[in-house]
């Protein structure tokens, strides 16, 4: 083959390919301006630890790599896999109490090259076990179709959140709750579910919740009765998304991180030092960029193909705000401390592939759209 | 209608689904943007409404001031020999936050340097005042040993460390610690007392003696710098800096070398002497015996120490020299005798009949000479030669208490000298009313007639009586006896002289008078009949000197004062005042031996032996 003919063939590739491409551009070029800026804030909040940059970059490599190939799946395929992908991901999530490891909560299953945390498996596999559920119903949904969601939901959840790690519980059950929301839940009965749940919250979860959890809420209420202890982390995130002002203090000028006053900076709390070194001026931008994200996401479900497509993507949009929200709210002093990571942009391997591996599921449903509009 | 109802709800319709969810989606986004909304209003007001705030905040978390102490001034005597240095010394500090178990970290420490339970003790009791990430002193002095064996086993605690300092040492020990006095620990009372903003970062402040007299000189001035530190305080680089301003070098009037020959001069008798220069009140030597070590209180006297002090004979921390309350006996004729010559009442060559017994005049008290049967006619020259008392005793009788009194008060009895070092006291010249004062009764005939030779009601302190000694000395002028000659900033500068108070001109009006007293105390040094001769006669200048031999009497001693040890000791009180050379006085010097037999056989060498220290290295 001479070079002519390889130009060709590559040029009449190129056009199929912007004629009807398989992925979408805008949200995938999204998601990759997320991540350099994640990367960028991650140099300089961990003090220009290159090593720590390459590491995260190789984890969204790999989600990246992840979402290519997940996207050049159909997605009656994925459909097809799901009860065993749910039971699967059940299976290894009720293993871990016996056999997990991790730092102060049993989280992870060694399985030899890496550590394996079958709740982020949870994260999508439920939302896909709530759609598969509901997808040969007529919606929206009745009683009973209801019940077999609550029990999908409720199951993993409460694993989870005993393991504990209450942030993932927390966007593992949302994931699931969008989905019946999506499938056109009646409103008096979403009133009614949420009422009944808040009800069950403050008398039968608040007594579950341990006590440093507890602590989280209580802190939330008043910092400053504990500013060296419990209140340290809400008042130092503060004090850095405050200092940062209009136009922030510059990139690598974070002294609440660089003087490690400001604790897990490149983790659950890296959004406050973006904030602090890129004022509210680039927490606007990336504040835009998460919406972008969330309604180019909800556009693509609107147009997918099937029912389970449709009810996949909208809540994969949904839950990826539940990040932002409650990331956001928490270094910002809006809402508790909970361990949910700024999505794509903290430090942390799992989260970010498990979201990346989401967006590849929206992808293939893109990919799939339907081919003619209705 | 009721068919068709049934039916949709058994067949999934794709179109009323799809835009069923997209309600649903639309919704959803909508409430997506109202949340990122409150989000970003959040933001806003955190780095728009509340920015001054947390920029504030955030600065005070990075940017601590650190004060830079400035070095204490170095104390030299008269020839600039060094009586009070500073030197590097070693001590252990410990940051509890970077420690954890801080308990199990004292234990080990405790192998490895030693910690005594008095150290344990202070560092307990700072650890519950520190703040997040002070470092707290574990043990203040280390040796060079602990240095080393600390070295070997540092790996064992992260949060430990060895952390240099300056620390005040008096290289003349106990043969100064009365003058120079020590510092010490700054403690609650001192914070009190002291401005705590030119102590930031000084540890210790004087707590005695020339150190506390002279505090603001020797402090300097506090310098400061503004470090950026991180969350463990752990300084990262100095953003802007204040020098300190070290503190004034002081030089006093003392002499190291006649310092050393007095206190030496005491072959370890207790006691005090103060020598003066006559001339213009500067103090020469000083001296408390026994003395202590002031290097003990610099950095906290252990309690052991401590109570053997307080336990030790003659009780080393008081202060004779100006707090030692001494009956000046027959030491106090001279002055008595220029008083009746100066009012009138005496010629020098007038004689009084000493018959070994005095009586007044219808009153059967009886007041004797110290020689059996007396010492028959004597003049000015032989009763001041032999201390004769009926002279004195007659005398005191026809000045009358308040003549007396007044006369001698120019002297400075009964008040302060003034002297540059704190703690002196009053003394007492008797007076009537000083007896109203302090005992509410009249004034009996008979204690004029002891008053006469300076027994009675009288106390006097050495700093006073040889203050005393050399205004007579210097004709009647009155220099405020001071210690403090000059000072200096920086050792390449020049030495600054401190000004006197001028004095006053004399209250003398006959230079004849004074004569006849001088002649008068010399005799005791060098006539055939002196009381002191035999201390004088070899004397390579001549030397006008008084001997006298009282009762200790002591006002000021509360809980502390040992009174059994005093009872044995009352029989015992050496005293003696002379100057030399005789008409051209470079030198006055009070002694007090408390452990002496007489006046002239006790303390008469003592003071010779001052004399001649001074007179010998000074020639006149």
């Amino acid at each position: 083959m001479n070079a002519t003919a390889i130009r060709v063939r590559t040029r009449r590739w190129l056009d199929r390919f912007l004629a009807r491409p398989v992925l979408d551009l805008p949200l995938l070029a999204a998601i990759v301006l997320l991540c350099a800026v994640g990367l960028t804030v991650l140099y300089s909040a961990s003090g220009g630890q290159v090593g720590l940059v390459l590491n995260q970059s190789a984890r969204l490599a790999l989600g990246l790599t992840l979402l290519l190939l997940l996207s050049r799946v159909p997605p009656a395929i994925l459909r097809s896999w799901t009860p065993w992908l749910f039971a699967g991901s059940l299976f290894l999530l009720a293993l871990v109490p016996f056999i997990g490891t991790g730092r102060s909560a049993r989280l992870w299953i060694d399985v030899g090259p890496f550590f394996l945390q079958p709740a982020e498996l949870v994260k999508l596999s439920l939302p896909m076990m709530v759609a598969w559920a509901l997808h040969d119903r007529v919606l929206p949904p009745g009683w009973g179709a209801l019940a077999a969601c609550a029990a999908i939901i409720a199951v993993p959840t409460v694993l989870i959140v005993a393991q504990p790690d209450l942030g993932t519980g927390l966007l593992v059950a949302a994931s699931g709750a969008f989905v019946v929301f999506l499938a056109g839940l009646s409103w008096p009965r979403i009133a009614l579910i949420l009422g009944g749940g808040a009800a069950g919250a403050a008398f039968i979860g608040w007594p579950m919740l341990h006590e440093y959890q507890k602590d989280r809420l209580r802190m939330f209420l008043d910092p400053e009765s504990d500013p060296l202890g419990a209140g340290w982390n809400i008042i130092q995130a503060e004090i850095a998304v405050g200092s940062g002002g209009l136009f922030g203090k510059g990139f690598g000028m974070s002294t609440q991180a660089k003087l490690d006053f400001l604790p897990e900076h490149t983790t659950d709390f890296i959004f406050a030092v973006f904030a602090e070194e890129f004022g509210l001026v680039g927490v606007a931008a990336v504040l835009a960029l998460y919406a972008f994200i969330i309604g180019r996401a909800l556009w693509i479900a609107a147009n997918a193909r099937d029912t389970w497509s449709r009810l996949l993507g909208g809540s994969l949009a949904l839950t990826f705000f539940v990040y932002v929200m409650v990331n956001g709210g928490m270094i910002s002093g809006l809402l508790p401390v909970v361990g949910v990571p700024m999505p794509l942009i903290s430090y942390g391997g799992t989260s970010a592939v498990t979201l990346l591996a989401g967006f590849g599921l929206l992808q293939s449903i893109y990919a799939h759209r339907r081919l003619v509009a209705t | 209608m009721a068919i068709g109802a049934a039916a949709a709800r058994r067949v999934k319709e794709a179109g009323p689904e799809t835009a069923l969810f997209r309600r649903r989606a639309l919704v959803g986004f909508a409430i997506v943007l109202a949340c990122l909304a409150i989000l970003g209003g959040r933001f806003v007001v955190l780095q728009v409404a509340r920015h001054a705030e947390f920029h504030g905040r955030s600065e005070d978390n990075r940017i601590k001031p650190r004060a830079l102490p400035p070095s204490r001034g170095l104390i030299y005597d008269r020839a600039g020999r060094l009586l009070a240095e500073n030197i590097p010394q070693y001590r252990l500090e410990l940051v509890p936050e970077q420690v954890g178990d801080v308990d199990a970290a004292i234990a080990g420490l405790r192998e490895v340097v030693g910690i005594d339970d008095d150290e344990l003790e202070r560092f307990e009791a700072e650890r519950r005042l520190r703040r997040r990430f002070e470092s707290i002193p574990v043990k203040l002095q280390m040796s060079e040993a602990d240095v080393a064996r600390f070295a070997v086993h540092r790996w064992r605690f992260p949060g430990v460390e060895v952390v240099p300092y300056l620390t005040r040492y008096y290289p003349e020990g106990a043969l100064l610690a009365h003058v120079i006095g020590y510092v010490g620990r700054i403690d609650e009372e001192d914070r009190q007392r002291l401005e705590s903003s030119r102590y930031a970062g000084t540890s210790h402040v004087g707590k005695t003696g020339i150190e506390r007299q002279y505090e603001d000189l020797l402090l300097g001035t506090v310098g400061f710098e503004r470090v950026e530190t991180d969350v463990r305080g752990r300084a990262l680089s100095t953003l802007s800096r204040v020098p300190p301003k070290q503190g004034r070098n002081l030089y006093l009037t003392l002499d190291l070398e006649l310092q050393r020959a007095a206190a030496a001069a005491f072959d370890g008798q207790p006691g005090s002497a103060v020598a003066i220069d006559p001339r213009n009140g500067e103090v020469l030597a000083m001296v408390s015996l026994p003395g202590f070590d002031p290097n003990l209180f610099v950095n906290g006297i252990s309690r052991r120490d401590y109570a053997a002090l307080l336990a030790a004979p003659y009780r080393p921390l008081f202060n004779r020299a100006l707090q030692g309350g001494y009956e000046p006996g027959s030491t106090m004729k001279p002055f008595i005798a220029l008083a009746g010559l100066e009012l009138g009442l005496r010629r020098p060559q007038d004689v009084v009949f000493s018959g070994g017994e005095f009586r007044l005049p219808g009153m059967p008290q009886v007041w004797r000479d110290w020689k059996a049967g007396g010492h028959g006619r004597v003049d000015l020259n032989e009763a001041m030669a032999q201390s004769v008392n009926t002279y004195f005793y007659q005398l005191a009788v026809d000045l009358g208490v308040d003549r007396l009194g007044g006369y001698l008060s120019q002297f400075g009895f009964g008040a302060p000298t003034g002297i540059d070092l704190g703690g002196e006291i009053a003394g007492v010249l008797p007076s009537r009313a000083w007896k109203r004062a302090q005992l509410a009764t009249e004034w009996y005939p008979g204690e004029t007639v002891i008053a006469g030779i300076g027994q009675g009601y009288w106390v006097v302190t050495p700093i006073q009586l040889a203050s005393a000694l050399a205004t007579l000395a210097g004709g009647g002028v009155r220099h405020a006896p001071h210690v403090l000659a000059a000072t200096q900033y920086g050792i390449d500068a020049a030495r600054e002289p401190v000004a006197v108070a001028p004095a006053r001109a004399s209250f003398v009006k006959s230079a004849a008078n004074l004569d006849a007293v001088r002649v008068s105390m010399e005799a005791v040094m060098h006539g055939p009949t002196g009381t002191a001769r035999a201390f004088g006669a070899d004397a390579p200048w001549r030397i006008a000197g008084k001997s006298g031999t009282a009762q200790r009497f002591t006002r000021r001693d509360g809980g502390e004062y040992d009174e059994t040890r005093v009872a044995e000791h009352l029989r015992h009180r050496a005293l003696f005042v002379a100057w030399a050379p005789a008409e051209d006085p470079r030198i006055a010097v009070a002694v007090v031996v408390e452990h002496g037999n007489s006046g002239s056989r006790a303390a008469a060498p003592v003071a010779r032996r001052i004399i001649d220290a001074w007179l010998t290295a000074n020639p006149p």
